[in-house]
């Protein structure tokens, strides 16, 4: 793999990640992170349109003059989201269901059209895909983890409601980690989502700052040995 | 060809529109009736929630009649389904608003046997607290189960509401809003059914469809 990729994997994972750095798309990820299949299932369509997006956008970049590059990649993410909502409603139905309007407000998500604008629309199309994918898959990371955390402390469960995203299979796939109804209910509640947010931020931001410290420490003690040198 | 600037970004802006448009028209044109079966499958499954499905031999889909009264809690006009057995009538689902929830709305599906015994009530949707007020879902707690089989005059009139004022049914500990808004939906349509029977069950009677 080469460098680029590999740059643009941990840009969208880690270093520049839609919700914990960029704050974009915060609509979705607070109202649907309530269970870690709700944010999975929210994730991946999230991830799809981006993809999409990319990929089309990067394709006709040489066809697109500036002035009307807003409209096209409007009609594009339009385009593509009501596609992803209607095979969401054939195939998935119960999710779609209780994902409800948020599957059609992916196009408000400022994170898609940021990407067509500052990466898709200047780059080929292998790494406009790449791009789509890490985007994608450090958003879906993050609301699978916000979710969880959120029904962890709220139900005392993980991966409730499974069967809504893996068929009826699933629905014997919830852990229940504390029994009862004895959750924290504000984790449950809009106000859980900010919190929670809060908190992975603040998480991210203490390991990034180790991080620098263990970076920068080989050169701060570079002085200290640079007389005997 | 090389066309002047001015001609060629409406062009293109419109080949994008057009694209867009077709391919979204393809996979409605493909998945239309595939999502068509899925609502006819989720309202089946409400409908066999609160009638028997071995109850009535009718398609009750299509055996509906469109009733507007305030006891039903909207003043939207709403479609109800009759539920019939060789043509005689077994039931009529009624889908109802309890306007007064906690957090506002809370839609019902009421199942009401002919003979006014109430076959069983679900909640379609709702806003009410997690943890709180959603136990008036069937998926949280067995509370909406307590309405079948009642119908009114069991209990009586005066106890067709929450413990808490004076009735028969629980409330939840800490939330009373929620259930005391569902008990007033159901008894208010069995009122309304109860004065309205008759009606009902010839009004619909031209789609007596068989059970497909
Ligand atoms: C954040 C919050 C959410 C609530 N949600 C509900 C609810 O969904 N349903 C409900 O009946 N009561 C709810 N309540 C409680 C009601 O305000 C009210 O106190 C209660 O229904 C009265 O019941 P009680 O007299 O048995 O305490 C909520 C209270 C708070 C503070």
């Amino acid at each position: 793999m080469n460098a680029e990729y590999r740059h643009l994997i941990s840009e969208g994972l880690w270093n520049n990640n839609v919700g914990l750095v960029q704050l974009l798309g915060l609509c979705p990820l607070l109202a649907v992170t309530n269970t870690a299949v709700n944010g999975l299932g929210l994730g991946l369509a999230t991830l799809f349109v981006l993809v999409a997006s990319n990929v089309t956008v990067s394709a006709v970049r040489r066809w697109v003059t500036p002035e009307i590059r807003i409209p096209v990649f409007v009609l594009v993410i339009a385009s593509a989201v009501t596609a992803i909502e209607l095979l969401m409603a054939a195939w998935l139905y119960d999710l779609y269901r209780v994902l409800g309007i948020f599957v059609p407000l992916i196009v408000t998500n400022c994170a898609i059209i940021g990407r067509a604008e500052s990466y898709a629309s200047r780059n080929p199309v292998p790494q406009a895909a790449v791009d789509g994918l890490a985007m994608g898959a450090g958003f879906t990371a993050l609301l699978v983890v916000l979710g969880a955390l959120r029904e962890l402390a709220g139900h005392g469960t993980l991966l409730r409601e499974a069967q809504f995203l893996f068929g009826t299979g699933a629905a014997h796939w919830k852990i229940t980690v504390w029994p009862g109804d004895h959750g924290l209910l504000l984790a449950i509640l809009p106000p859980g989502a900010f919190f929670g947010l809060g908190l992975l931020i603040a998480i991210k931001n203490v390991i990034d700052a180790r991080r620098a410290g263990r970076a920068a420490q080989p050169v701060a003690a570079q002085p200290a040995t640079a007389p005997t040198a | 060809m090389k066309l002047a600037p001015t001609l060629r970004a409406p062009l293109v802006l419109g080949l994008f529109a057009l694209a867009g448009a077709l391919l979204v028209a393809g996979i409605h044109q493909f998945t239309a009736p595939r999502i068509a079966d899925n609502e006819r499958r989720v309202l089946l499954r409400g409908i066999h929630d609160v009638i028997p499905e071995d109850a009535y031999d009718n398609d009750v889909l299509r055996d509906t009649v469109t009733v507007r009264d305030p006891r039903l809690g909207t003043d939207e006009p709403v479609t109800a389904y009759i539920a019939r057995r060789r043509g005689r009538p077994v039931g009529i689902i009624l889908p109802v608003v309890a306007p007064n929830g906690y957090g506002g709305a809370i839609h019902l599906l009421v199942g009401i046997l002919a003979d006014g015994t109430v076959g069983g009530v679900r909640v379609l949707s709702h806003k009410e607290t997690p943890g709180l007020g959603d136990k008036i879902e069937r998926s949280h707690s067995d509370w909406i189960l307590a309405f079948t089989g009642r119908r009114l005059g069991d209990p009586p009139a005066a106890r067709w509401a929450v413990k808490r004022d004076g009735g028969v049914f629980d409330q939840f500990t800490g939330a009373t809003i929620s259930p005391r808004a569902v008990v007033r939906a159901v008894k208010n349509a069995l009122l309304y059914f109860q004065e309205n029977r008759e009606r009902l069950f010839a009004e619909s009677a031209e789609a007596r469809a068989p059970k497909p």
